[in-house]
């Protein structure tokens, strides 16, 4: 059976923020681009960040690239790859700026420059005191973000193929990505989408934790693709765990709470992050706060009747400020944890948020593989950003605003790079002949299965496992079993089944599909958190407390096949300023 | 023929606005006829007629009918262009609409300026 | 919890039919979308679209109980059962709950919904104090789930030439933004008695918008504008 093919000088998988930054280069550059996107692209999971965009506008007082440079790489807790985080600290401000150039609504000061608000990790001289860095709107900077871009791209004339599902990636006999097979949700029609160049920019897949801060989409769709492509995936035992996700709903609550000036309570009224973080305290990073509240409910020290959740207080902030800096904040407290915040503190958990791993990329976008001695050689015609992508510039923890940051920046730069790369690179080559077959292949497994495993309840259990055996604190014995567990769950997924066989708009085939990619991630996440033995940013072990830079201080690559983990070293050495070498971190 | 959406007939806001000023118009009307109708209290045919030989009465019921009926135009205008949906059948319809407002003023003067 | 959910699947169903479930939810079972989810589980067949769940991506928009709202922030608590579910009305339906939403976004790209300013950029931001960004309050916030359009009995009657509440909406929100250098052809283009004029103030937009935003509030000043030019 021929499948209908369409040719486009560029195929972007993804419309959130990383993706329709590069496709309004590639659209603004007059080429021929192709956006696919599961949802409408102003549905994308950019949509829902809250707290603003780290950048050293310097508008509220002195600051400087290098100063969030280096809050970035102790952040990191020196994983980070020092050239790709100069190059984005360094880029952060023009970003902004273009993006408010296209339209963004950033609050303002009274001079009318923008509005920044201080946020957890960003300091002032290297770590001395809090700085102000993060570019908000109120607390939906993503919403204004993402529908500014999308405005742009409208302007633009993007194609856009909106609810469609990429399936498999095209590699040809020399490892050549000539584009991606895709699927109509609407027609359960499948095309294959023949480019020069294509980016993943799919974005996280913070799914495979039942706890989470993510979106039903975020379900790693790239980086399924890409592992079953015979791409490796770095750094996945890396999960960030967002201190105030609300107690049983998950849904996000802003760190830029914090920064406006709210703070963490224990049950007996304590501002327990003093302890942790003397100088920082609730600003400390993502990481170290959560471990501490972590820390505090197994101690005991956790508020409510169960003892499991901890108090966000607000309301000291007073009406005024919380209606114009956190009114998002306000209507999401009171729908889903039932208090308002302007008399009562919020109860939060740590709670799954964002993926610090994800596609090998050096800072231009390019996906990069180790290949003939050489750790990082590109992969010709591939490219990925955002979430999806690891360049790596969040090494084992990221600080918060450097995910819009890390959009921005990395978007418009995966877009120039693959401008060149199509202006070099002329003339499509020619797709191999079984194109496609692996795609059809899993659509008729199933179509055809019977019996097949709940969906439902398969992707329950691999949750479940997640959560238990790969969270905030690590355990030898659980990450043992975890590994075994996953790996039984994964041979489920094989045979999962779906009743609903219509073509039509079948999500139930959509969410089967999801979850043979969720499982990779899930695979590939315990796998290498099992290995790691050690205790760096967000991966703490309770048998190796210690960072251990003389056997670890390097980058996981896990390879689907076999289940094979390689490293290769952490760039220490950035594009223009000394190094910063590997300190003990403290806040 | 494909059948295509037009749009961007430079009377909208006109429009929208006489309507308006119309029911201001016809507000204000009612609001008088009621003050006469409560201080005069007109109880026979020779007191509405009195009423009415007055010259500004006249003028002021003009301005009422003529407002009636314009702000009738713009309304049965727009009930036309959702219900009627080939154009000839509508323009046919609205020549209607607009002949038979036209012969209500014409006959509004009549009325008001043949009572003595 | 007893709900009646509208389906139609047109590979299999004539005409659409409305079915009965009775579920058995859990007490971490907040929201309307936690019992789809659940209905989902047990009938893979049912049809909607979802994303973010905490009502900022705008997906699951749906006529709930007769009023259109969002399943992830309609609380299970204010709910009268059985809990009827229909798709958006005025819209095609493609499946289920789920519809063809072409003509919505054709009205809101119709109306030029980004920033127009053909000035040389400057080497930072543009100035804007935070009173002149006070004015796109309301307006920024829109997430584009179509409750409010699909709402409007004049959307209903003239999908194809009126905006409807929310692409109005997105276009006073550029009216109003002091960079936009666009105003005059913005109001060009709604001068026309169909595009902004068939909007009869009847203010269900406003009544159904889970964003709590006012789209007849922002239609009055697109036409207050307009007089001031005009007059």
């Amino acid at each position: 059976m021929t499948i209908p093919r369409r040719k486009f000088d560029a195929v972007i998988v993804g419309a959130g923020g990383a993706g329709m930054r590069a496709s309004l280069q590639l659209a603004e550059a007059g080429l021929k681009v192709a956006v696919l996107s599961k949802v409408f692209p102003t549905r994308s999971h950019t949509v829902a960040a809250q707290g603003g965009i780290g950048a050293a506008l310097g508008n509220m007082g002195e600051d400087s690239w290098l100063w969030h440079m280096y809050d970035t790489i102790k952040g990191s807790d020196y994983l980070g790859d020092q050239n790709a985080i100069e190059f984005m600290c360094r880029a952060a401000p023009q970003a902004v700026y273009e993006l408010e150039h296209f339209g963004m609504p950033f609050d303002r000061n009274d001079d009318g420059t923008i509005y920044q608000r201080p946020f957890g990790g960003h300091s002032q001289n290297f770590g001395e005191r809090s700085v102000q860095r993060s570019c908000c709107a109120a607390d939906r900077t993503g919403h204004a973000m993402l529908h500014t871009l999308y405005q742009r791209n409208v302007r633009a004339n993007t194609l856009f193929f909106v609810e469609w599902m990429a399936l498999d990636l095209i590699r040809d006999a020399s490892g050549q990505v000539l584009g991606v097979s895709a699927m109509e949700m609407e027609t359960g029609e499948v095309w294959l989408f023949h480019a020069r160049a294509t980016l993943f920019a799919t974005g996280g897949a913070g799914r495979i934790y039942s706890a989470s801060t993510n979106a039903f989409i975020n379900t790693g769709d790239g980086l399924g693709m890409a592992a079953r492509a015979g791409i490796p995936l770095e750094d996945m035992e890396f999960w960030q765990f967002h201190p105030t996700g609300v107690a049983g709903a998950g849904v996000l609550i802003t760190e830029g709470v914090r920064g406006e000036g709210g703070y963490l309570l224990n049950k007996d009224g304590e501002r327990f992050m003093e302890r942790y973080a003397p100088n920082m305290k609730d600003l400390a990073s993502r990481d170290v706060v959560s471990r501490a509240m972590a820390t505090e409910i197994k101690e005991g020290r956790g508020a409510g009747k169960d003892a499991d959740y901890i108090l966000l207080k607000l309301d000291h902030l007073g009406i005024d400020v919380i209606e114009k800096r956190l009114p998002g904040i306000r209507e999401i407290a009171r729908k889903f944890a039932n208090v308002d915040p302007v008399k009562e503190p919020i109860p939060v958990v740590p709670t799954c948020h964002y993926q610090m791993g994800g596609i090998p990329t050096n800072y231009h976008g390019e996906v990069v593989v180790p290949s003939g001695g050489d750790p990082s050689q590109p992969v010709p015609g591939f490219y990925a950003a955002g979430e999806c992508g690891c360049a790596s510039v969040h090494g084992a923890n990221r600080l918060g605003t450097n995910s819009l940051t890390d959009l921005l920046v990395f978007g418009k730069e995966s877009g120039d790079t693959m401008i060149r790369f199509l202006r070099e690179n002329p003339g499509h080559k020619d797709l191999p002949a079984d194109v496609g077959d692996v795609s059809l292949a899993r659509l008729a497994r199933l179509e055809t299965q019977t019996g097949g495993e709940s969906v439902f309840e398969v992707g329950a259990e691999m949750r479940r496992t997640m959560q238990g055996h790969c969270g905030v604190f690590r355990f030898p014995d659980m990450l043992e079993s975890g590994v075994d567990k996953i790996k039984r769950t994964a041979e489920r997924v094989r045979r999962t089944g779906i009743a609903d066989k219509s073509k039509t708009f079948n999500t139930a085939r959509i969410e089967a599909l999801e979850l043979d990619n969720l499982i990779e991630v899930a695979v590939a996440t315990l796998v290498s958190a099992e290995a790691r033995k050690e205790s760096r940013g967000a991966h703490d072990r309770a048998d190796f407390h210690q960072r251990d830079d003389v056997n670890w201080l390097k980058h996981s690559l896990w390879y689907r096949e076999g289940n094979r983990l390689e490293y290769k070293p952490v760039n220490l050495q950035p594009m223009t300023v000394e190094s910063f070498e590997p300190k003990v971190r403290s806040y | 023929m494909v059948k295509r959406a037009v749009v961007g007939a430079r009377y909208g806001l006109r429009d929208w606005l006489i309507q308006r000023v119309t029911a201001v118009i016809m507000a204000v009307f009612a609001l008088l006829m009621l003050v006469v109708v409560l201080f005069h209290r007109p109880a026979h045919y020779g007191d509405w007629h009195g009423l009415f030989s007055q010259q500004w009465m006249r003028l002021a019921s003009l301005l009422f009918l003529l407002s009636l009926f314009w702000h009738a135009w713009i309304g049965i205008r727009d009930i036309l262009m959702d219900y009627v949906n080939s154009a000839g059948v509508r323009l046919v319809a609205q020549v209607g609409v607009v002949l038979l407002l036209a012969g209500y003023s014409l006959w509004s003067v009549q009325i008001l300026w043949s009572l003595y | 919890m007893k709900f009646e959910i509208y389906r139609y699947d047109p590979e299999q169903d004539d005409k659409p039919y409305m079915k009965s479930y009775d579920i058995e939810l859990e007490p971490s079972d907040r929201m309307l979308l936690d019992a789809l989810i659940r209905i989902k589980a047990v009938d893979d067949s049912l049809s909607l679209r979802r994303s973010c769940r905490e009502g900022v991506c705008g997906s699951d928009a749906m006529n709930i109980n007769g009023k259109n709202g969002l399943a992830c922030i309609t609380r299970l608590t204010d709910l009268k059962q059985p809990v009827q579910l229909r798709p958006l009305p005025g819209l095609p339906v493609i499946r289920d709950l789920v519809v063809d939403m072409s003509q919505f976004f054709k009205q809101y790209h119709s109306i030029k919904p980004y920033l127009q300013n053909a000035e040389v950029a400057p080497e930072k931001e543009r100035i804007q104090t935070p009173a002149e960004r006070k004015e796109l309050d309301g307006l920024y916030e829109c997430i584009l789930c179509a409750c409010c359009t699909t709402a409007c009995p004049s959307f209903w009657w003239n999908p194809d030439k009126f905006v409807g509440p929310a692409g109005l909406l997105v276009a006073y929100r550029f009216i109003a933004d002091t960079r936009d250098h666009a105003t005059s052809e913005r109001l060009d283009d709604l001068e026309d008695p169909y595009r902004l004029f068939r909007c009869h103030s009847i203010m269900n937009c406003v009544d159904v918008c889970p964003k709590g935003l006012n789209p007849t509030r922002a239609i009055g000043k697109i036409k207050d504008i307009m007089i001031k030019r005009m007059v």
